[in-house]
């Protein structure tokens, strides 16, 4: 059978951003409203889960060329060496710190090191469920 | 007084949405095939929660004086996909071979199949 898949391809081009975009918000809201790395991480597989279903596994490893257990190992290394850090200063394992940095573009910016924790939770998620799909979408 | 006429507004738009869902809901009771019954559910609830949705947006807006443009990202997503979820699984049905009502006179898609074989 001919497949025409049209519509449901410019869909998910217009739609993956939108989800991206609300993912992103979520996990840097999740600080003060609800949300934060977990949903954040599940909401962005979610929108490559989209690609994933619109085309196929080649396509989208072109689109993003990521290798997702090296993506969970980086957001484990990013989590440990932020709980680590704390040993630096002579404080507890996971003490979390708060600081005024100047950036380039925003100037001065509250940073605080859960944000940090919470990207390493972020790309932990990632790597997982793509890892899971992806294994189970390969095998026959 | 101003308070007054902004909550009725949301009353009629929040109560004429929860309306078409259950219209919504009837029509899957009730129609005979997949179709008609993906024709009433696609498109009635569509609308329907979004103007659940907009009444939502409105009373916050105007009530607690909190801009809240997550539900519009959600009017907007909703009427982008419902439709095309709509689609997908009519589409979805006709390929798998799910029959017609037995009233329905016309099937374009397989005049047009046979018609393209012949060619």
């Amino acid at each position: 059978m001919k497949n025409n898949d049209v519509i449901l391809q410019v869909t998910t081009k217009v739609i993956v951003f939108i989800i991206v975009l609300f993912s992103i918000y979520i996990f840097f809201a999740g600080h003060y409203t609800p949300g934060g790395g977990f949903i954040g991480g599940l909401m962005t597989s979610g929108a490559i889960v989209l690609l994933l279903l619109t085309y196929d596994i080649k396509t989208v490893a072109e689109m993003l060329p990521l290798d997702y257990k090296l993506v969970a190992a980086a957001g484990l290394f990013i989590a440990a060496a932020t709980s680590t850090g704390a040993l630096l200063f002579d404080l507890p394992f996971l003490t979390h710190g708060y600081w005024e940095i100047w950036l380039p573009i925003l100037g001065e910016t509250g940073l605080h090191t859960a944000v940090f924790f919470d990207t390493g939770v972020y790309l932990v998620v990632v790597g997982v469920t793509l890892t899971i799909i992806q294994t189970i979408g390969v095998s026959e | 007084m101003i308070e007054t006429i902004i909550e009725v507004i949301v009353a009629v738009l929040i109560g004429l949405g929860a309306f078409l869902s259950l219209v919504a809901t009837f029509g899957v009771i009730r129609l005979p095939d997949i179709y008609t019954r993906n024709h009433a559910i696609s498109k009635s609830t569509t609308l329907g929660i979004m103007l659940i949705l907009i009444g939502t947006f409105l009373y916050f807006w105007l009530i607690d004086h909190h801009f809240n443009s997550r539900l519009l990202i959600a009017v907007f997503f909703i009427f982008v996909t419902s439709p095309v979820s709509g689609h997908l699984i009519a589409r979805a049905a006709y390929h798998s071979g799910v029959k017609l009502w037995e009233k329905s006179k016309h099937d374009d898609i397989k005049e047009h199949k046979s018609s393209a074989e012949e060619m």
